[in-house]
């Protein structure tokens, strides 16, 4: 115990005697939460949006009106030629072209059906459904409006409709600061363990000091352990100052249990430093290390379901995800502070982190063998 | 095997795929000795070093270190090695006292403790105790070096080319520092491809290739060299080489110091050389019969004899 003691010291030491890595482990989770909370969102705002009203009536102008007022678009370009807007889709100046074919009045007014043309730009294929989908949104009010009119007018009683009101559970407001910070946490401790501790031991290599470690009684459990524990209780620090942000910066929500969300932040940690201590005994430089560590980084973190379902991806790519300790995290993450879950909600998670724990570290201590 | 002996290597073998580092090497180390390794880079120094501080596993053979196998007895003969890599391997950012502090304990002792043993060593750097280790001159840094592998009592101190790119100064006062630790019966085995350096040893092996050439005190293997040895001398030293190697009688002809030593074919010798030397233009040229120092015997060793001579090795 007290070897370890003496080793988890030296480490300490080792960091904060760098005055900048001293610093950036704490500086640099701050900024990311500031930086990629409020940053990361899939909400769009003033879609740049080109009308081409061929038809200039009371109907087109109505509905034109609609769309200016929707926060959602900014009408930036009115025009009549079809192919200066479709300059400017080129040119990058809107992304939306709404066409309104001539006679859209007047067919309106006989009750003939009529039709809208809309080319979205959709080299960002998520932007272009999302704004396809608001559009289509506000037609559609148009179009309920001028049916109950029609029909109102014809007959004395209002007609049936079915009008679905929907709530948002756990995030009324669909606020994506809500949505992605718990995500951003997860993140922020997988990169500054993952990276901090696997240079570290690549580092000793490449130094040669390792060798002189191998020669005293050290034993090889005691060396991994005191290589996880420091980056561990900085992993932890890290953690606090980011659930602070959360609350007191973006007033992200905490309805779970704290204590249940270090618990299992610990036992993450424990995983993915065991995991990347892992890579750097198969590691001989720390070029060697980083591209590795990257490639395992990238993978965890684009597959986590941060950005993206999960349950959209293809089976084969779900399967794999078994194998991400980041997707565990990132579920009880949000669970926790949005949900309120508890110990039982989340034991499968849980669970999965254990063994995911428990398996990386065994491995690293048994690939870090002392005598070659 | 001797009865005293601490380290006993017999028929010992290591590989590294195609390449034979340690080719079948036997030999003893008394108690307290110093025991030197001579080579030139590559001849398996190294190799031989890692496996006897049981870094590295042997192909085959037995190596036997204060009665424990190497390999089976891993685990306590750490804790009574002492290793000085070749490399400065300590931690640059730790300040000497640091480094020393850590040492101490990971082996489980003090620097207090221990403190007489290192105590002649570390006083050169215990000015210097603030200072991180990587900021230390390259003499000092091997007295640090030297004080970290000594302080938890080794009975056996493992020193890799210590003195490789140490001024010549810091290099006497370094075998100074290991003449000195004798006196606590600490047995040294020690590397260097210095020539010198083998005289200030008890024993020393000459190794090449993998394989030990010989063994034994430095004096008796000077003795080993059995042939009439010639010092030549002249100003114009490389031009002296090339002539002299082109003298039909010569048998070889090694730079040493300012002059060139030389052995004749069946050590036949006359003043033919001096006539030679004259007639090619040396005005300056002093010939005189040596006695071999041991680079002579070690490059004797290393060349295969010449048909027809007479030479014993």
């Amino acid at each position: 115990m007290r070897t370890i003691y003496y080793l988890i010291r030296k480490e300490f030491i080792q960091i904060f005697r760098d005055k900048f890595l001293g610093r950036a482990i704490f500086a640099i989770p701050i900024v990311q939460m500031l930086i990629l909370v409020p940053a990361v969102t899939f909400e769009i705002k003033e879609v740049r949006l080109c009308i081409v009203d061929k038809d200039m009536t009371t109907e087109s102008r109505e509905l034109v009106g609609k769309l200016v007022g929707s926060t959602f678009f900014k009408v930036g370009h009115t025009t009549f030629p079809e192919r200066e807007a479709n300059e400017l889709l080129n040119r990058d100046q809107c992304d939306l072209i709404l066409q309104i074919p001539a006679g859209f009045g007047k067919d309106i007014g006989k009750g003939t059906p009529t039709q809208l043309m809309a080319s979205a730009n959709a080299i960002n294929a998520m932007n272009a459904q999302l704004s396809w989908a608001y559009l289509n949104g506000v037609i559609l009010d148009y179009n309920m409006n001028i049916l109950a009119r029609e029909i109102s007018s014809r007959s004395f009683s209002p007609i049936p409709q079915i009008e679905v009101t929907n709530r948002y559970w756990y995030n009324e407001l669909l606020n994506y600061n809500f949505y992605m910070q718990p995500g951003i946490l997860g993140i922020l401790v997988l990169a500054i363990g993952f990276i901090l501790a696997g240079l570290n031991l690549v580092k000793e290599k490449e130094i040669g000091t390792i060798e002189q470690m191998n020669v005293t009684p050290v034993k090889k459990y005691q060396f991994i352990l005191a290589k996880i524990i420091p980056f561990l209780i900085i992993g932890l620090i890290d953690l606090a100052l980011g659930i602070a942000i959360g609350i007191l910066v973006f007033n992200v929500p905490f309805e779970g249990s704290i204590w249940l969300l270090f618990l299992c932040s610990t036992i993450f940690l424990i995983a993915v430093l065991g995991l990347a201590l892992l890579i750097s005994t198969f590691s001989g430089t720390q070029q060697q290390f980083m591209f590795t560590g990257f490639f395992f980084m990238i993978i965890f973190i684009l597959m986590s379901g941060i950005f993206t379902p999960i349950e959209s991806m293809p089976v084969w790519a779900q399967k794999i995800d078994l194998l991400n300790p980041v997707v565990y995290i990132m579920r009880i993450n949000r669970m926790v502070m949005l949900k309120g879950s508890t110990f039982q909600d989340i034991q499968t998670e849980f669970l999965a982190l254990v063994l995911y724990a428990i398996a990386t570290t065994t491995l690293a201590v048994n690939r870090y063998r002392k005598t070659a | 095997m001797t009865a005293n002996s601490i380290i006993s290597v017999s028929h010992l073998s290591k590989s590294f795929g195609e390449v034979n580092a340690l080719k079948d090497i036997s030999f003893d180390v008394g108690e307290g000795e110093v025991f030197g390794f001579i080579g030139p880079d590559g001849a398996g120094k190294t190799t031989l070093f890692r496996i006897i501080t049981t870094l590295l596993l042997p192909d085959e053979g037995e190596v036997t270190i204060l009665g424990l196998d190497c390999v089976k007895g891993f685990r306590e003969l750490r804790k009574n090695i002492g290793y000085m890599p070749g490399r400065f391997s300590l931690y640059m950012d730790l300040t000497v006292e640091e480094n020393l502090n850590f040492y101490a304990t990971v082996f489980g002792t003090t620097v207090r403790e221990n403190y007489d043993l290192i105590a002649d060593i570390y006083a050169h750097i215990e000015p210097f105790r603030k200072r991180p280790a990587g900021k230390l001159s390259g003499g000092m840094k091997q007295k640090l070096a030297l004080s970290c592998a000594l302080i938890h009592k080794p009975a056996l101190l493992v020193l890799d080319e210590p003195t490789t790119g140490v001024d010549a100064v810091s290099r006497a006062e370094f075998w100074e520092m290991l003449k000195k630790l004798k006196k606590y019966h600490i047995t040294i085995l020690v590397s260097t491809p210095y020539m010198d350096e083998a005289m200030r040893c008890d024993k020393v092996a000459l190794i090449q290739e993998g394989k030990i050439l010989s063994v034994d005190q430095p004096e008796r293997i000077t003795d080993g060299f059995s042939r009439r040895l010639f010092s030549v001398r002249s100003s114009e030293k490389y031009k002296l080489i090339r002539a002299l190697r082109e003298f039909p009688l010569t048998d070889t002809a090694y730079p040493f110091g300012d002059s060139v030593h030389v052995t004749f074919r069946d050590d036949h010798y006359d003043d033919t050389l001096y006539r030679y030397l004259t007639a090619a233009g040396f005005t300056d040229v002093s010939i005189g019969e040596t006695r071999a120092g041991i680079e002579d015997r070690f490059l004797e060793l290393m060349t295969p004899p010449l048909q027809g001579s007479n030479r014993t090795l």
